[in-house]
Formats: structure tokens, C-alpha cells, sequence
């Protein structure tokens, strides 16, 4: 079989996450490719989750809409995916889940169960009227008696995803010895759950026979599995992060609470009472000479401008990983979008210098945090790394990183008693630095305007010149900044580009390769933002964001002079979908998009 | 050194008068009996009167946002715990807008001196109710009575888990510097509120109106170790005709440094750090 999209849904808190990294690790261990993101409600319990996990013989960007097989734990999964697994594909279902009607599933929400009523045609449909459906869609339902299974392996019903999720693999070829691997791989801190989980793998590989083969297995090497909340930490720690604060928020607390867990990163971790303390605990830290970021989302971060600008006046290298999630206000806490790309970029009252860069992929988040605090200590600036709900928790196999990057490190001096740390007379506007507490040394910092010295001031002529001197950091980084760290551009010879920043990515390259004569460009850098204009001329243009106002177009139109002829966007608060770009970039390339197209897919 | 070492060249540009003059003698005095160095103290502050403070010292000073001292306090603090971290604020800046910090900071206990000059006015705005002014209070910048009630620091201190609670009185430099040298020596969270007047904005409480009615709680044989939560909180809310400054309570807890086990994290380079979190990833 080539590569192939399982879904597993079920209510949350039910083991949906650790079902599919099972499935999805068996297969990376064995050594295919396997990627795996999650969806589900902001709840602890009980509302619907689902997970898909792509397996490909080799590595393929993003993911589809449509699945080859899914495994449901209960009818309201049967039923919101209803249409989503392609014909010839497979239904993994326990028939105990099949009984009663949609009004009676109580967190099937109207809009949805409406959805599917209408589908079939039928008022208030029963599960089995939704399970022939599947049926007549040329979809092939594999009942699994769970409760005798469960029963025979000792097993309690916490324990259907993992059976459900063995049952899949089995059937589209998995190794029994890969899934036993990653068995042991996800439940390794509770031997007793794994053993239970064991015996009930070991039945459903019995009872069950392969009906694929998998996709031939070629990563060589080492492999980590690892998601971009990870690559985020991995790549800080690896210029030399030492602090980090946080206030926990969905979805930017996966990486503080990862370098909670691992002590041998060498990060103090603290979580503080609000974001304001957040910001400034961290630029306490950088000022104290120790690499400092924080992680937050939209809401934690509209807390954080007045520190932002602090930052920036004070000259302290700070690092802000910003997850975006569906806004405005708590908008859709555990869903993706990427709505705050002009905040990010304006947030702060005055005028600073400082970067913002958006990472396109888990492998790029690795990169770009490491990127971002060199960046931030290199030019004593705040930087904003934008990425969102999708890249935090979008997990995959990769060979491992190289852990020798560029630090973060100052350009320093000998300290000295009333030290002037705001020196006029440098050409990149980086005044030398030594920390506050270095031994030999003493200076002032202050938030007012301040002379050399950071004593203040209100001096017409001292005020125009800090000014000056701050903002040349732009000039000096937009020069140390080659284009194409700047931007990627693939395909460049075509006659119509897409432009498109953050975590489009994936699915943007999964399109470009069906439809011709489109090229894609990312843009890496938001500020200092590339010189498109010059690129882009002759060419015509789209955009593609996940958001509703198309505010790259926005940047576009404002730092380059562009105005693309399409905006293709998103926001209903589901990752793109390898389908849905590839259809509106075709129409793209015929001409025949129009300004707006509105990308809807997505449970 | 001298106290008159750690006197920057700046001149103040405080009202004649105010309390923060005392305060800064009171400083430079306790960092000479400490023996301390000007490149072994920051002090941090926030915005207002108070917060010009740092300027007018010898001493790494940060002169930070309004409300946000203690945060960039405990970063610095928590970044370099061989540093004498002071964190200086006014009522206003302490007990208003950055009040959830002064909670959140007491639940930690990080080894640091939080200096609260009190004078019940946001004087640098002309005078408005701080949120230490007393229900129906009205010094002269108010244009009706104060119709917000008082927050008792040193209660909200304890409240919150400050393990050195004082209270000390601007012009008795002798004693205000005594309490500030025991509170850099206590190990953890000090509190030292200051009970200051406003020249130009507090005509309630002047300086003779403290003078006249301020008196020191060990006289009273009051022992802040053995004081229990009642008898603590007695203290702390007497007020008026007779108004005690000293040390009100004092513990010993573990220090939020130690609580996060800061001399044992690894220090290696950060490739190293780097890949044994790599290493862990490994499938």
C-alpha cells in the first residue's frame, strides 16, 4: 500500500492521544514516515477528539481532509465523520457504540447532528442509519466485539483506544513487534497499564489479518518523535536558554510544562501568577545576563505590549513564542488559526525595533527558536516567534537535531562603575552590554528615555539621537539577514506565486505538487519584512493565510506595494487540508479565483 | 565603603520635604553596615516618586514599569541568586496595579528585600487616593472623600506568605536602616513598608503627625518569631493615636530558590543541554 491517513476519534480523557501515538510511533519505529495532529474540544472530559496520523514511505507534507481508515470508540464519532473516510477504506468500530439515535448523544451539538441528518435525508437518524451510510460511501465496516476482547485481556474500557487503534494497525500492515515497540515507548512510566495493554494488542494482532501491506519502511537512522512545542524548547535550549516563565494557557504551555519535566535542560521554569509577571520575570532574567522566553497565545499575549515596549526601550533581549489560537477573545482556545500576525507586529505603544519571524513546520520551529533568541541577544531586542495551535501539536519522527546552533550571546565589554550600557557612538545601534549583577561593574536601566548612562532625560536632542540609535538595529539586521533566511521560494520560475507565512506551509507544498505553474513563497521574516516588491513583480499574486481579513495581503500592500489578486483564507479553526489548497490553487491557476476564496473543511 | 559612596551623582528632584530622602540615607547607611558593594546590589523599582530611587544610588538600578518591579525582581533574582535583589514601590505602584505580584510573590519566597514607601498618595499624578488612604480620608489633592477602603500591606504580607514583615518610618533613618540590613539578611521574601509623608500632596499625615505617635514593638516586648497569626494581625492593624514600626513577624521557609533546586541544574553547554533532550526524544 502507499501511504495512507488513519483517523481514531472518541470522547476526550477516553485515551484517544495515547491510542494514536501508539499507532502513529509503531509505524515511525518500524521505520515509516509518520506524522500525527490532534483536534478536540476546550473540556477535560467527555466532548468529541480525534487524532490523524499520515503514514508515507517517504516524507510528505501535510494532511488530508479525507482518511483511509477510522477508528471510532463510540457512535458520536461515527457520525461527525461521517463522509470523511474514502471509498475502499476502512471503519473500526466496537457494534455496542451502534445503538440509538443522534438526539440522544448528548454532546453531538445541533449544527452537527443537523449536518448529518440532512446528509442522509433522514429527521433524527439512528447510528445504524449512519453506519450504512458508511457502508453505501464503499467504506468497510470491521466490527471489534471490545467488550469480550477487553474482558479476555483483563483490560478495563480505558483501554479501547489502544485496542481499536491495534486493530488498524494490524489490518493496514503494521509489524506486531513495531506496535509492541511503541507500546512500550508511551506507557513506559506504568508498567501495569502497559502489561494490560500488551495482552490486548497481542489479541487483536491474533484475531485480526492484515488487509494492506504498509508502505515500504526507509528512514534510516536515528529518529526522535517529537512535536513542535518540543522543537520550540529543543532549539532554545540548544542557543543557551536559562529561564523561562509562564502562565499556563492552551496552546503555548505544552513547552514550559516539557522543560518542567526535563531538569537536565538546565532552564528554570517558573509559572507565575498573570503575563504580566511572565514578561517581565523573563526580561528580569535576560537583563541578568541568562538567555529568558516565554511561550503564550492570543489572550496572554494582548496582556504583554506594555512589556513589549519596555523591552524594546530597555534594550533587553527577550523572546515571546507566540501559539496562536482562534480569536477574537477566547475565541476557539483549542483551535487553530492565525489571527494575530498584526499584533504581533504592532503590539506596544511607542516606537521599537524589533523581529518577527513565523515558523512553517516542527522542523522549522526547532530552527526559528533558536534563530529567535541568537536574534534577540545579537541586537538586545525583543523578538515575537509566531506560531499556532497546529504547529505545537503536530507530532512526527525526524532524525534527530543538531543540537550545534549559533547562541545567543552579547556583544560585551569590561564592566566598570556607572558603566554607560546605552552607548551612542555604534553603528549597528547595539550598545555594548554586560549583565546587571556582573561583579566590577554597576549601571542604570530605565524606562523613561534615557542619556548614556540610562539616567533620564527629556532632552530634545538626546531624545532623537536614542531614538535613532535604536531603530538602526533594523537596518543592521535586515543586512546581516540574507534573502532567502528572509523568505523560501519554491518554484520561483512560475508565472503565479502564493504567498504565504506560518504553518500554511505544509499544505501550500502538498498542493504545489498536483497544480502547475504556481510557485509558493513563505515568508520567514515578518519584520523586518523582505523586499518582495522586486520578486513578486510581474507575477500574480495570492495570498494564503488562516485567518478571515487576510492581513499578510495587508502587510503585503503596506511593505511592499503588492496587492495580491486573491485572498485564499481560512477560519474555522481546522488546519488546511491538502485537498482543499490544491482546489483553490487550481483555480488560482486558471484564473478563475476571484478575490476571495473561503476554505471550509475540517471536523 | 561609606554610606556616601553609594550617592550617585544625580540630585534628586523629590519635593523639599518628602519621606524618600530619609529612605536613601536609610539605604546607604544599611548597605555600608552590610558591608556590601555597589556591584553586588540591584535595586528595582517601578514608576513614580519612589521609583526615582535607583537613580539617586551607587548600585545596578532598574527603574522598571508601573506595578512591575517584583516581577523583573524575582527574574533578576532568580538569574543571579548571589546579587542583593531590592525591589522598591510605591502604594500606589504596590498595592494597586501591581498588587497580584506581591501575592504571587509571597507564595514563592524568593530571597529578596520589597521596600513599600507609603504616603497613602500617588503624589507624581497630584495627589490621588493610593490604595492605602483609609475610608473617607481627604488630603487636599482629593476632590471628595476617599470612598475606596484601605488594604493593610503588612496583612496582605502575611497573607500571602511573606516569611520578614516590618514597618519602619522614613525620618527615623537610624531605625529605618536597621530594619532594611535585617531584611536583606533574612533569608527569603522581606516586606519593610515605610510609612512616609507627602509634603505637597498628604496634609493629613505630616511628618509630626508619625513622629508623635510612631513607637518600636520590641519595646512593647512584642518577639515577631513567636507571635502567632493573632497577635501578629493585632499589631498590624493598630493604628492611629499610637502606631507601631519594627519587625512584626518573621520564619524561616524554604526560599523559592531552593524550592526550585537552582544550584543543582546542570550548567553545561547548552548543546550539551541540548542533546540530552534530543537523546530523550529518541524512539
Amino acid at each position: 500500500m502507499r501511504g495512507f491517513t488513519w483517523r481514531i476519534g472518541g470522547p476526550q480523557g477516553a485515551g484517544v492521544d495515547r491510542a494514536a501515538q501508539v499507532f502513529a510511533q509503531g509505524f515511525a519505529v518500524s521505520g515509516r514516515y509518520a506524522a500525527m495532529r490532534r483536534e478536540y474540544h476546550s473540556n477535560i472530559m467527555g466532548r468529541h477528539s480525534y487524532a490523524d496520523v499520515r503514514v508515507e514511505a517517504e516524507p510528505r507534507p501535510g494532511f488530508f481532509a479525507r482518511v483511509n481508515a477510522l477508528s471510532a470508540m463510540d457512535g458520536e464519532t461515527l457520525a461527525r465523520h461521517l463522509g470523511a473516510v474514502s471509498p475502499g477504506g476502512l471503519l473500526v468500530y466496537d457494534p455496542e457504540a451502534v445503538r440509538g439515535r443522534l438526539s440522544s448523544l448528548s454532546f453531538l451539538d445541533p449544527p452537527a447532528r443537523e449536518r448529518v441528518a440532512r446528509a442522509l435525508g433522514i429527521a433524527d437518524p439512528s447510528l445504524e442509519d449512519v453506519l450504512e451510510a458508511y457502508r453505501l460511501g464503499g467504506v468497510e465496516p470491521v466490527p471489534v466485539p471490545a467488550k469480550a476482547l477487553l474482558k479476555e485481556a483483563g483490560a478495563g474500557s480505558r483501554a479501547l483506544g489502544t485496542l481499536l487503534a491495534a486493530v488498524a494497525a494490524r489490518m493496514l500492515g503494521l509489524e506486531r513487534s513495531a506496535f509492541l515497540q511503541a507500546l512500550e515507548g508511551v506507557f513506559s512510566a506504568r508498567p501495569e497499564v502497559l502489561a494490560m495493554n500488551r495482552r490486548l494488542s497481542e489479541l487483536a494482532f491474533e484475531r485480526f489479518e492484515p488487509k494492506h501491506e504498509a508502505p515500504p519502511a526507509r528512514f534510516a537512522g536515528a529518529r526522535i518523535w517529537v512535536n513542535g512545542s518540543m522543537a520550540s524548547a529543543m532549539g532554545k535550549v540548544a542557543a543557551g536558554l536559562g529561564f523561562m516563565s509562564y502562565y499556563p494557557i492552551t496552546p503555548a504551555t505544552e513547552e514550559p510544562f516539557y522543560l518542567e519535566a526535563h531538569p537536565e535542560s538546565g532552564v528554570t521554569v517558573v509559572q507565575v501568577e498573570d503575563e504580566l509577571s511572565a514578561v517581565n520575570m523573563a526580561i528580569g532574567a535576560a537583563l541578568a545576563g541568562t538567555p529568558a522566553a516565554l511561550t503564550t497565545s492570543g489572550p496572554g499575549f494582548s496582556l504583554m505590549p506594555e512589556a513589549l515596549s519596555f523591552a524594546g526601550l530597555v534594550e533587553a533581549p527577550l523572546v515571546v513564542t507566540l501559539y496562536q489560537r482562534g480569536g477574537p477573545s477566547t475565541g476557539l482556545p483549542t483551535r487553530h488559526e492565525q489571527g494575530d500576525l498584526l499584533f504581533a507586529l504592532f503590539a506596544g505603544h511607542g516606537e521599537f525595533p524589533r523581529a518577527v519571524l513565523a515558523s512553517g513546520s516542527v522542523e522549522e520551529m526547532y530552527e526559528d527558536a533558536a534563530l529567535a533568541l541568537r536574534l534577540a541577544w545579537r541586537y538586545q531586542m525583543p523578538v515575537v516567534h509566531l506560531a499556532d495551535k497546529h504547529l505545537a501539536q503536530v507530532q512526527k519522527v525526524l532524525s534527530p537535531f543538531d543540537p550545534a546552533v549559533p547562541r545567543a550571546e552579547p556583544k560585551t565589554a569590561e564592566p566598570a562603575p556607572a558603566f554607560p550600557r546605552y552607548r551612542l557612538e555604534v553603528e549597528d545601534g547595539v550598545s555594548p552590554f554586560i549583565p546587571v549583577g556582573e561583579p566590577g561593574g554597576y549601571y542604570w536601566i530605565t524606562s523613561d528615555e534615557h542619556d548614556e548612562y540610562g539616567h533620564i532625560t527629556e532632552d530634545p536632542e538626546l531624545r532623537v539621537a536614542m531614538m535613532d540609535k535604536r531603530l538602526k538595529k533594523l537596518k543592521a539586521l535586515r543586512a546581516e539577514l540574507a534573502p532567502e533566511a528572509m523568505y523560501r521560494y519554491y518554484r520561483p520560475e512560475a508565472p503565479a506565486v502564493v504567498v504565504g507565512w506560518g504553518s500554511v506551509k505544509e499544505a501550500a507544498l502538498a498542493a504545489l505538487a498536483e497544480v502547475a505553474g504556481i510557485g509558493y513563497l513563505q515568508v520567514r521574516f515578518l519584520a523586518p519584512f523582505p523586499n518582495l516588491g522586486e520578486v513578486l513583480a510581474g507575477k500574480r499574486v495570492a495570498v494564503l493565510e488562516q485567518n478571515a481579513t487576510g492581513q499578510l495581503a495587508r502587510l503585503l500592500a503596506m511593505e511592499s506595494g503588492i496587492r495580491p489578486e486573491t485572498l485564499i483564507l481560512k477560519y474555522n479553526g481546522r488546519p488546511m487540508t491538502i485537498e482543499e489548497v490544491t482546489e483553490a490553487f487550481r483555480a488560482f491557476a486558471r484564473g478563475e479565483a476571484g478575490p476571495r476564496v473561503v476554505l471550509r473543511e475540517g471536523v | 565603603m561609606k554610606p556616601a559612596t553609594f550617592r550617585s551623582e544625580i540630585s534628586p528632584d523629590w519635593c523639599p520635604g518628602c519621606g524618600n530622602y530619609g529612605i536613601v540615607a536609610a539605604l546607604t547607611r544599611a548597605f555600608a553596615a552590610l558591608g556590601l558593594s555597589s556591584d553586588r546590589v540591584a535595586l528595582v523599582s517601578g514608576i513614580g516618586c519612589s521609583a526615582k530611587t535607583v537613580h539617586y544610588l551607587n548600585a545596578y538600578g532598574l527603574h522598571t514599569l508601573h506595578g512591575r518591579g517584583l516581577p523583573v525582581a524575582q527574574g533578576l533574582k532568580l538569574a543571579r541568586p548571589e546579587l542583593t535583589v531590592i525591589a522598591i514601590a510605591g502604594d500606589g505602584d504596590g498595592m494597586g496595579i501591581g498588587a497580584g505580584h506581591f501575592v504571587g510573590a509571597g507564595r514563592r519566597n524568593v530571597d529578596l528585600l520589597y521596600l513599600l514607601f507609603n504616603n497613602e498618595v500617588y503624589g507624581m499624578t497630584k495627589g490621588q487616593a493610593a490604595p492605602t488612604l483609609e475610608l473617607g480620608a481627604r488630603p487636599k489633592g482629593l476632590a471628595r472623600p476617599n470612598l475606596q477602603g484601605r488594604v493593610n500591606p503588612l496583612a496582605l504580607a502575611y497573607a500571602a506568605g511573606f516569611t520578614f514583615i516590618a514597618r519602619g518610618f522614613a525620618f527615623d533613618t537610624r531605625g529605618l536602616a536597621e530594619l532594611i540590613a535585617e531584611g536583606i539578611r533574612h533569608r527569603g521574601l522581606a516586606l519593610v513598608e515605610i510609612l512616609q509623608p507627602c509634603p505637597t500632596y498628604n496634609d493629613l499625615h505630616t511628618r509630626e503627625w508619625f513622629a508623635e505617635r510612631i513607637y518600636p514593638l520590641k519595646e512593647a516586648g512584642y518577639d515577631p518569631e513567636a507571635a502567632s497569626p493573632g497577635v501578629f494581625l493585632e499589631a498590624a492593624e493598630a493604628w492611629g493615636e499610637r502606631i507601631p514600626v519594627g519587625i512584626f513577624w518573621r520564619r524561616r521557609l524554604p526560599t523559592f530558590e531552593e524550592r526550585l533546586g537552582l544550584s543543582e541544574l546542570p550548567k553545561n553547554a547548552p548543546a550539551a543541554r541540548a542533546r540530552a533532550l534530543i537523546e530523550d526524544a529518541r524512539i
